[in-house]
C-alpha cells in the first residue's frame, strides 16, 4: 500500500492505496466523491473526467498514486449552491442532459475547454467534446449549452488585475 | 466534406422556469427539468454510488469462446486468493432465466445463469466470484481456469437455419426458435400474381449494441430476521424485476423490494432480466451480506441485450397506376445463444404490425423465423422491431418510386392512408388500428424546410461539377403504449401492459404522485408533475413524483416502448379526475351546497355562479385528514389509484429527411442537413420532446453511418469495445432541424402519442435513401449499414463499376 495525499475540492485527504488503484476508484470508493462516473474504463467515454491541477483528466485511466500531492476538483465543487458554474446553469436551461450519467464528465471537460477557448464555434465545441460520449442527447443541446455558457462567461469576464485570472459571475 | 459556412444554432425550444407558469398552462410548457440540479452537481445517486457496511463484490468469469463444451472448471486458484469469500460454478448455483414472451410454437431452451456443460456465446457466464474488494473479485474471476472443447460456431442467423449448421440446443432442431406469420397470405399471393411490377430488396438490419452510458449494476441486501431482500439496480421496470427475481430465487414477491435509483440510460437494455443482477440477488440471500455487481464496459458489450439483427427479403407489388397493392416479407431474426426476456416479441408483434408504414396496402403477408446463433441474445433496443419495419417499407417505397420513375415524395403521397380513413386497420395491424394521422402534413413541412424543388436543381448542378448530393425521405410510423393486456397475453406476453398511477394529497394540500413507469433520463419527474399540477390546478412545486421503487409504488409496469406518457400519464389523469370528484364532495359539504352545484376551476371549488364562495385543496385535504369534516359515511383521506389499460396503441408519425454529400474518392458520407418533422400528439413539455428526438435521431444516424456489432466465424465479438464500436461522437452528429404537427390520439385522455423512439425509427432510412440518391449516377443499388467509407467506396468502385 502507498500513502498518498490528495486535495479534493479543497479538502486534504490522506489515504493508503494499492499501486494499482485507479484515481476514479480512490475518489469514488475511498473518499465518496461519486459525482464522476465510470463508463468504459478505457478513456473513451469521459464520464470520469475530473480536474487534476486544473487540467481535465480521465480518472478511470489514471493511477491514484500518480496524482499524489495534486489538487483535484470534481463536479461536486465546480460551483456552489446558489452560485453554480455557468455551464451547470446552461446545461439545465438548454436541456443539455437527460440521464445525466455522462454529465459530470462532460461539464468538467467543457469547463477546462472554455478556459482555453472562450469564444469557440459550434464545430470547435463538437471537436473539443470528442472524448466525452453521450448516448441520450444527440449532443445538439450540449453544444447549445456550451455555446451559451461561453457567451455568459465572456460577458462576465472582468478585466484582469493580478495575474490575469478570470472571474466569473455565475448568476444570470 | 462539411459545408464551408460555420454551423448556426438551429431553432430551439426556449425553456422557462416552472415558477413563471400558471398551473393551467403547465401542460405544454417547456419548463426546465427538476431532475437536473442533482445530476449537475454530483448529488444524484446511481447504483454503483451505493455502498454498504460489510459489502462484498461480485465478478464473473465469462466464456472466451462462442461455442464450446466445458470440460472442467478449476476454481482453486481463485478460491485461494486473499479476500475471496466464495467462488460459484453452475454446479453450485442451479438457476435459470425465464423467457417472458411465450409465442405460440416457441422453443424455449434452458438459460442457466452459470453454464456448466456448454457455452453458447462469448460472455456466457461460467463462474461467479465473491470477494471483499472490487479489484480482488475481478482478479479472482480471471484466475478461474476453464478447459474447453471448442465447437464450430454459427453467427449468421440465415446460415444457422441451413443444412449442416452447428446446432445450439438439442430441443431446437435446425436452430429454429420459432416460425411465425401474420397477414393475409392468399390475398398477398394474388396481389403479386396480378402485379404490374414487383420491387424486391434484400435488407440486413444490422446488430447494434445499446451502450447506455451507465453500465448495468446491482446492489442486493438480505436481512434474514425480517426475511427481506432489497435489490437496488439499473432497471427500467422494477416491478417486473421483482416478479422475475421472485420466480427465480423462490423468495416471496412481497418480501422483495426493487429500487431503481438514478439510472444512466437504458434504451431497452435495462428492461430485461440478466445473469448479473440475478446472481447478485441469489448471493445476497446466500451470504446474508450486501453484494454489489457492476458490469465492466466489456461485459456490457458482451451481455447487454443487442438490438435489431434481422435479415429480410421484402417485396412490393405495384399496379399499372403506381399504387402499392401488396407486400411480402420474409425475415430471419437472430435470437442469439438463448432467448432473452422478451426476445420472441420483438421481431413478431412489435415488428410486422408496422410494415404497412404510412401507406394503404390492401394485402400484406410476413413470415418470421427466429434462429439461434452463437451470439449474445438480442432483445428490445430503442425502437425494437419498429425501426426494422420502417426501414424496410421506406427503402422499398424509395426503390419502387425509382422503378416507375416517380418522384419519391409524390409516390409516397399517392399511397398514404387518407386523412379520412382513420381509425385505419392494416392487414398486419389487426385487431389494432392506426388511431389518427395526417401524413401529408409532415411530408409537406419537411419538403418545405428542405426546399426540395430547389434542392433537385442544386443536385443537378453539383453533379455537373462532380459533386454528389442526395436527398432521402423517411415517412415513418411507430406504435407506442402497446396493450390491452388481455390481447397481449393471448399472443404470449407473460406480463400486463397497464400502468398504475396514484395521486395522494398530503394534509396541507401538497401532492405526492406515485407512478409505475420508471424513467431513466426522460424527465418524468418534470412531465408527470406538469400533468398533475395542471389537472389539479395546484402549483407545480407542490407536486412531487415518485418512480422506481416497488415499496413506494403499489404496482407498475415500467418504461419501455415510448409508453410512459400515453399509459402512465393517462393513469394519472384518471386518478386526478377521481380525486377531484372526492374533493368536490368534501368541498360541497364545507360550502353547504349540493355537489351538483359546485364547480372545480383553477384548483378551487366554488358554488356555481358564486366564485367568492370557494374552498381550496388545503381546506379539502385538511377536512379529509385532520378535522373529519366530510360528508356522512365518507372515508377519510384524499387519494386515488388508477390501473389504466389502453384499448389500442398510439401511432405517432412524421417525416424525416436528410441531404447528404458523398465523396466518391473516399466514400465519406456527410450529412449536410437533417430535418425532422414529427407528430407525437400534444407535447407535454416541448423541450423534453426536442431532446428525445435529438437523441433518437443520433442513435438512428449511428445505425446508418457508424454502428454495427460484428462476430467473427468463431463467435468472437470483434467490436467489443468503444475503440472498435463507434458510439457517435459530438462531431459525428449533424445539426438537427425540427418542426412538428399535432394530431391527437382519440383514445387516451391526454391525446398524447409518445416520443421516445421516433428519431431512432426514422433516421436510418433517411440517410440510406439519401446516400443511394447521391450515388444514382454510379448505378449503386444498395449498400449495407453502417455506411462506412469503405463500404461506400467499394459500392462506387466495385459494384457500380462506373469509375
Amino acid at each position: 500500500m502507498e500513502d498518498i495525499t490528495l486535495t479534493v475540492n479543497g479538502t486534504e485527504h490522506e489515504l493508503s492505496v494499492e499501486p494499482r488503484t485507479l484515481l476514479i476508484h480512490a475518489l469514488r470508493d475511498e473518499m465518496g466523491y461519486t459525482g464522476p462516473n465510470v463508463g468504459c474504463e478505457s478513456s473513451m467515454c469521459g464520464a470520469c473526467t475530473v480536474h487534476v491541477d486544473g487540467r481535465a483528466v480521465k480518472a478511470c485511466t489514471e493511477l491514484a498514486v500518480r496524482a499524489e500531492g495534486s489538487e483535484i476538483t470534481t463536479i461536486e465543487a465546480l460551483g456552489e449552491e446558489g452560485d453554480l458554474h455557468p455551464l451547470q446553469e446552461s446545461f439545465q436551461e438548454e436541456h443539455g442532459l437527460q440521464c445525466g450519467y455522462c454529465t459530470p464528465g462532460m461539464v468538467m471537460t467543457a469547463a477546462e475547454y472554455l478556459e482555453e477557448e472562450p469564444d469557440p464555434s459550434r464545430e470547435e465545441i463538437r471537436e473539443a467534446l470528442e472524448g466525452n460520449l453521450c448516448r441520450c442527447t444527440g449532443y445538439q443541446n450540449i453544444v447549445n449549452a456550451v455555446e451559451s455558457a461561453a457567451e455568459e462567461m465572456s460577458a462576465a469576464v472582468e478585466p484582469a488585475t493580478d495575474g490575469g485570472t478570470r472571474t466569473v459571475d455565475g448568476g444570470d | 466534406m462539411a459545408t464551408e459556412e460555420p454551423e448556426q444554432r438551429p431553432e430551439s425550444v426556449k425553456t422557462i422556469e416552472a415558477d413563471d407558469v400558471d398551473p393551467d398552462e403547465l401542460f405544454g410548457s417547456a419548463v426546465e427539468r427538476r431532475e437536473d440540479p442533482q445530476l449537475l452537481t454530483g448529488e444524484a445517486q446511481f447504483t454503483d454510488d451505493i455502498t454498504e457496511q460489510r459489502l462484498v463484490h461480485l465478478a464473473f468469469h465469462r466464456s472466451q469462446h462462442g461455442h464450446a463444451n466445458i470440460e472442467s472448471v478449476d476454481t482453486s486458484e481463485a478460491e485461494a486468493m486473499d479476500g475471496v469469500v466464495a467462488v460459484y460454478t453452475g454446479e453450485d448455483l442451479a438457476a435459470g432465466l425465464p423467457c417472458g414472451f411465450q409465442l405460440e410454437g416457441l422453443t424455449d431452451p434452458d438459460f442457466p445463469v452459470l453454464a456448466s456443460e456448454r457455452v453458447r456465446y462469448q460472455g456466457d457466464a461460467i463462474a461467479a466470484v465473491v470477494a471483499e474488494e472490487r479489484y480482488v473479485a475481478h482478479e479472482a474471476a480471471r484466475a478461474v481456469e476453464v478447459e474447453y472443447d471448442r465447437q464450430d460456431a454459427v453467427v449468421d442467423p440465415v446460415e444457422a437455419l441451413g443444412d449442416g449448421a452447428p446446432q445450439l440446443h438439442e430441443d431446437a432442431p435446425g436452430n429454429v426458435a420459432f416460425e411465425w406469420d401474420i397477414g393475409n397470405a392468399d390475398e398477398t399471393e394474388q396481389a403479386f400474381e396480378d402485379a404490374d411490377r414487383v420491387v424486391e430488396l434484400e435488407v440486413e438490419n444490422q446488430r447494434l449494441v445499446p451502450n447506455a452510458m451507465e453500465p448495468r449494476a446491482a446492489v442486493a441486501d438480505y436481512r434474514p430476521r425480517a426475511d427481506e431482500l432489497e435489490v437496488t439496480m439499473t432497471s427500467q421496470n422494477p416491478h417486473l424485476h421483482r416478479l422475475l427475481l421472485s420466480l427465480i430465487t423462490g423468495h416471496p414477491e412481497h418480501k422483495i423490494r426493487v429500487v431503481a435509483p438514478e439510472v444512466g440510460g437504458g434504451f431497452g437494455s435495462k428492461i430485461h432480466n440478466y445473469v448479473g443482477e440475478t446472481v447478485t440477488s441469489l448471493l445476497a440471500l446466500e451470504h446474508e451480506r450486501p453484494v454489489k455487481w457492476t458490469a465492466t464496459r466489456t461485459e456490457s458489450f458482451l451481455t447487454d441485450a443487442h438490438g435489431r439483427a434481422h435479415v429480410t427479403t421484402g417485396e412490393l407489388a405495384l399496379d399499372s397506376e403506381g399504387s402499392v397493392t401488396g407486400m411480402r416479407v420474409d425475415t430471419v431474426a437472430d435470437m442469439g445463444g438463448y432467448l432473452s426476456t422478451f426476445a420472441p416479441l420483438i421481431p413478431t408483434y412489435l415488428y410486422a404490425p408496422l410494415l404497412s408504414g404510412q401507406y394503404e396496402i390492401p394485402a400484406i403477408h410476413c413470415e418470421v423465423t427466429g434462429a439461434f446463433t452463437n451470439t449474445s441474445p438480442p432483445d428490445a433496443y430503442r425502437g425494437a422491431g419498429r425501426p426494422e419495419a420502417s426501414f424496410l417499407i421506406e427503402r422499398l417505397m424509395t426503390e419502387a418510386a425509382k422503378e416507375i420513375g416517380e418522384d419519391p415524395a409524390e409516390f409516397r403521397r399517392k399511397n398514404f392512408v387518407p386523412d379520412d380513413a382513420f381509425p385505419y386497420e392494416t392487414p398486419v395491424s389487426s385487431p389494432m388500428s392506426y388511431d389518427s394521422g395526417e401524413y401529408g402534413k409532415t411530408l409537406d413541412r419537411a419538403l418545405e424546410m428542405l426546399d426540395y424543388d430547389e434542392f433537385r436543381e442544386r443536385q443537378e448542378r453539383a453533379r455537373e461539377e462532380g459533386r454528389y448530393l442526395g436527398v432521402g425521405l423517411s415517412c415513418y410510423i411507430e406504435a407506442c403504449g402497446v396493450a390491452p393486456s388481455q390481447q397481449w397475453s393471448d399472443w404470449g406476453a407473460g406480463v400486463g401492459h397497464w400502468e398504475c398511477g396514484v395521486i395522494r394529497f398530503k394534509r396541507t394540500g401538497t401532492v405526492k404522485v406515485h407512478v409505475g413507469t420508471s424513467g431513466h433520463g426522460q424527465g418524468h419527474h418534470t412531465t408527470f408533475a406538469q400533468i398533475v399540477a395542471n389537472r389539479l390546478g395546484v402549483p407545480y412545486d407542490n407536486v412531487e413524483v415518485v418512480e422506481g421503487d416497488t415499496d413506494e409504488i403499489p404496482e407498475g409496469t415500467g418504461t419501455y416502448g415510448s409508453r410512459s406518457a400515453a399509459v402512465g400519464g393517462s393513469a394519472l389523469v384518471h386518478s386526478a379526475e377521481k380525486v377531484i370528484d372526492k374533493g368536490l364532495e368534501i368541498a360541497a359539504h364545507q360550502l353547504e351546497a349540493d355537489p351538483e352545484d359546485v364547480e372545480f376551476e383553477d384548483g378551487e371549488f366554488h358554488v356555481a355562479g358564486a366564485p367568492e364562495q370557494s374552498v381550496g385543496w388545503a381546506d379539502v385535504a385538511g377536512a379529509a385528514y385532520l378535522t373529519g369534516d366530510v360528508p356522512d359515511g365518507m372515508e377519510p383521506g384524499l387519494e386515488a389509484t388508477t390501473y389504466y389499460d389502453p384499448e389500442n396503441y398510439t401511432f405517432p408519425f412524421g417525416t424525416h429527411a436528410a441531404i447528404v454529400e458523398v465523396d466518391p474518392d473516399t466514400g465519406d458520407v456527410s450529412v449536410e442537413r437533417y430535418v425532422a418533422v414529427d407528430d407525437v400528439g400534444p407535447q407535454i413539455n416541448p423541450k423534453i420532446v426536442e431532446g428525445q428526438i435529438h437523441g433518437g435521431v443520433a442513435q438512428g444516424l449511428g445505425q446508418a453511418l457508424y454502428e454495427g456489432a460484428e462476430y467473427d466465424e468463431n463467435g468472437q465479438l470483434v467490436t467489443g469495445s468503444m475503440q472498435d464500436y463507434n458510439v457517435p461522437k459530438a462531431f459525428q452528429i449533424p445539426e438537427i432541424e425540427m418542426d412538428h404537427t399535432v394530431t391527437e390520439s382519440p383514445h387516451n385522455p391526454l391525446g398524447v402519442k409518445g416520443v421516445g423512439e421516433a428519431g431512432t425509427i426514422a433516421a436510418p432510412q433517411a440517410v440510406v435513401n439519401a446516400t443511394l440518391d447521391a450515388l444514382e449516377p454510379f448505378g449503386v443499388e444498395d449498400i449495407k449499414m453502417p455506411l462506412t467509407n469503405e463500404r461506400v467506396w467499394r459500392a462506387i468502385h466495385e459494384d457500380g463499376g462506373d469509375s
